[in-house]
């Protein structure tokens, strides 16, 4: 089984150190793990520095990848492409990237068994140009999986998806953990979908890693107010999964102070 | 997620992709055709006239038309009928790639000044015989080209990677170059004697007349050495179309990508120039008319550029033999001629968002 541990890692955006010091225990496969934080906290940074698209300190302790460091996929945040290629060629191309030029059957079934378990075969031969926000980023994900992840970190998927989609996704995505035995790493901003599909969670703020753990354990009001600045509760649903009730802006206190600073 | 309807839909994506890649391979047969027919009319049109017929034995069996002929064909016309194919091959290639790695539709070699570069420093060499990088006689010429043509390539790559640079800025800033190495351009034939002079002005329409076979194999053989290479890093290439944070998330190492292909591009863009002069608007149109046939697979979108390319400048050689009969026009000036409203239509459609 595949297992990942953060040791130290740190990253720099030029000669500026923007992330230090975040280390998680291990997390295997199998295992979905939220990645939260406010905004412009080091959550893509995080990634990027696992992908090893960024320099900086610490380790990344993998074990167990078939693949080695390119068993880690990482899912970019959305951005839009005005590219004259279909969805099938743009999903094609990330898995052809290194390959020859070739096409087999193999490639060709596996992006159909993808498109067809995101649901998206309809928009299989439109432009990757012309379309909706929310469908680029399913596309999206569809592209990192064409790459067979045994690690995938994604970067706010569900950012322009509608309530149905976001859960649709994320079900599919904890599923194909689950089933494949893959560590999901998800950074999301929605702390009810990190309650309710995370099994683990980490909480980065100002660069450094705040928390890590259980959601349930990790999203307190008193997080939410350090770290978020909001006053609010977290009251379980009939089913036992955790809901965050924001009552209002919280006031700046000693602890938002410092991890502000 | 999945559901019944989907999954017999995706059955059906296989065979439509396969359906895609053969339309592709079709358009491509056909571009092929159409610059063998354009080559062969270029050869047959001239101060003397041939058929058709009496073109293709010529090439196929030399030795069965009268000496005349085949010496016409072979030692004046094909040269020159070759050099159209070769350099609009590179152009179209170079601008194709430019706005591959600077995610721009209206880079080319043309547009960003780097053919203007290119001449400037080749006139450099025709009107004082400077060598920027020291060679034989013959060489100093496309060498400076080349050189300048890189460096000024070098320029635009740096500022496209600074923060905040659009589109538009980029090829304001091509404007500015143009500008600037017209301006240079301008004191160096002032400064020329009367016989640099001609040479230079002759040079800067740009025309093929001048083409020989051993301009004609070094040009074919920078086209050779550096379409492998674009042909090996086709997914990588085609990648960065889909955003540069896509394409590294793929595994692309984005910054070497774009530093290797923009030198190569410069010198497919100076070679050309230094060799037939500056022909404008072949680097912007041949790829866009490669893109609105066969899209940006850069395994299909490469050669279709080169093959649109050939094919512009390949009819444009034949156009300006045939507007005024007994008289060649500088290829330069029909191709403007032909890529202005081009790239009128591009920046109003890029204006609109549509591209």
């Amino acid at each position: 089984m595949v297992t990942i541990r953060l040791d130290g890692l740190g990253a720099f955006h030029g000669a500026r150190l923007v992330l230090s010091d975040v280390s998680t225990p291990i997390f295997r496969g199998g295992e979905v793990v939220a990645v939260i934080g406010p905004n412009a906290a080091g959550k893509s940074t995080l990634f990027k520095r696992i992908a090893g698209l960024l320099k900086g300190p610490g380790r990344v302790c993998l074990e167990g990848a078939a693949k080695g460091p390119d068993g880690i996929c990482y899912m970019p945040q959305d951005t839009a492409a005005n590219a004259v290629l279909t969805v099938y060629e743009s999903i094609l191309l990330a898995r052809k990237q290194g390959s020859a030029w070739s096409v087999s059957d193999g490639d060709l079934a596996l992006i159909d068994g993808i498109l067809a378990a995101l649901s998206i075969s309809d928009l299989a031969f439109r432009n990757v140009g012309e379309l909706s926000g929310g469908q680029r980023q399913v596309v999206s994900i569809a592209q990192t999986l064409a790459r067979e992840p045994e690690i995938l970190l994604m970067d706010e998927p569900t950012s322009a998806l509608d309530l149905h989609r976001q859960v649709e996704v994320l079900s599919f995505m904890r599923g194909l953990a689950r089933k494949q035995g893959i560590a999901v790493l998800i950074a999301i901003h929605d702390l009810n979908q990190a309650l309710r599909f995370a099994d683990k969670c980490i909480v980065i703020a100002k660069g450094r890693m705040i928390a890590c753990g259980t959601p349930e354990d990790v999203v307190t009001p008193a997080l939410l107010r350090d770290v978020y600045r909001v006053e609010a509760r977290i009251e379980r649903c009939s089913r036992g999964i955790g809901h965050v009730m924001v009552d209002g802006v919280a006031a700046e206190t000693a602890a938002t102070a410092s991890i502000a600073a | 997620m999945s559901s019944e309807p989907a999954a017999l839909s995706a059955k059906q994506g296989r065979g439509l992709y396969r359906a895609l890649v053969l339309r592709k391979q079709l358009i491509l047969a056909g571009l092929a055709l159409a610059l063998l027919l354009s080559l062969c009319i270029d050869l047959a049109l001239g101060p003397a006239r041939y058929s058709l017929d009496q073109v293709v034995l010529a090439l196929v069996s030399p030795g069965s038309v009268p000496l005349q002929v085949r010496v016409v064909l072979w030692d004046i016309r094909l040269p020159i009928a070759l050099m159209a194919v070769v350099v609009g091959a590179a152009l179209s290639v170079a601008g194709a790639q430019m706005q591959t790695i600077l995610n721009n539709p209206l880079a080319s070699p043309f547009t960003l000044g780097i053919s203007a570069a290119a001449s400037f420093g080749a006139a450099l060499a025709l009107a004082f015989g400077v060598a920027l990088i020291p060679a034989a006689i013959e060489y100093i010429v496309p060498l400076n080209a080349f050189v300048v043509a890189m460096l000024t390539a070098l320029v635009i790559h740096l500022l496209s990677l600074k923060r905040g640079v659009t589109v538009e800025t980029i090829v304001l800033l091509g404007i500015a170059l143009v500008f600037t190495f017209n301006a240079l351009l301008s004191l160096v034939q002032y400064l020329s004697s009367e016989q640099a002079l001609a040479a230079v002005v002759f040079w800067t329409m740009g025309s093929l007349t001048k083409a020989t076979w051993p301009k004609l194999i070094i040009t074919s053989l920078i086209l050779l050495a550096t379409l492998p290479i674009f042909v090996r890093r086709a997914w990588a290439l085609t990648a960065l179309r889909l955003g540069e944070d896509k394409a590294a998330s793929f595994g692309v190492k984005v910054a070497r990508l774009r530093l290797e292909t923009m030198m190569m591009v410069s010198l497919l863009a100076a070679i050309p120039v230094a060799f037939v002069g500056t022909i404008g608007f072949i680097g912007l149109v041949g790829p866009h008319i490669a893109r609105m046939l066969i899209g940006e697979d850069q395994r299909f979108f490469l050669p279709a550029s080169a093959l649109s390319g050939a094919l512009i400048l390949s009819a444009s050689s034949v156009a300006s033999k045939s507007l005024i009969p007994g008289t060649i026009f500088p290829i330069g000036i029909v191709t403007s001629l032909i890529g202005i409203p081009f790239f009128i239509s591009l920046i109003l459609s890029n204006v609109r968002r549509s591209w």
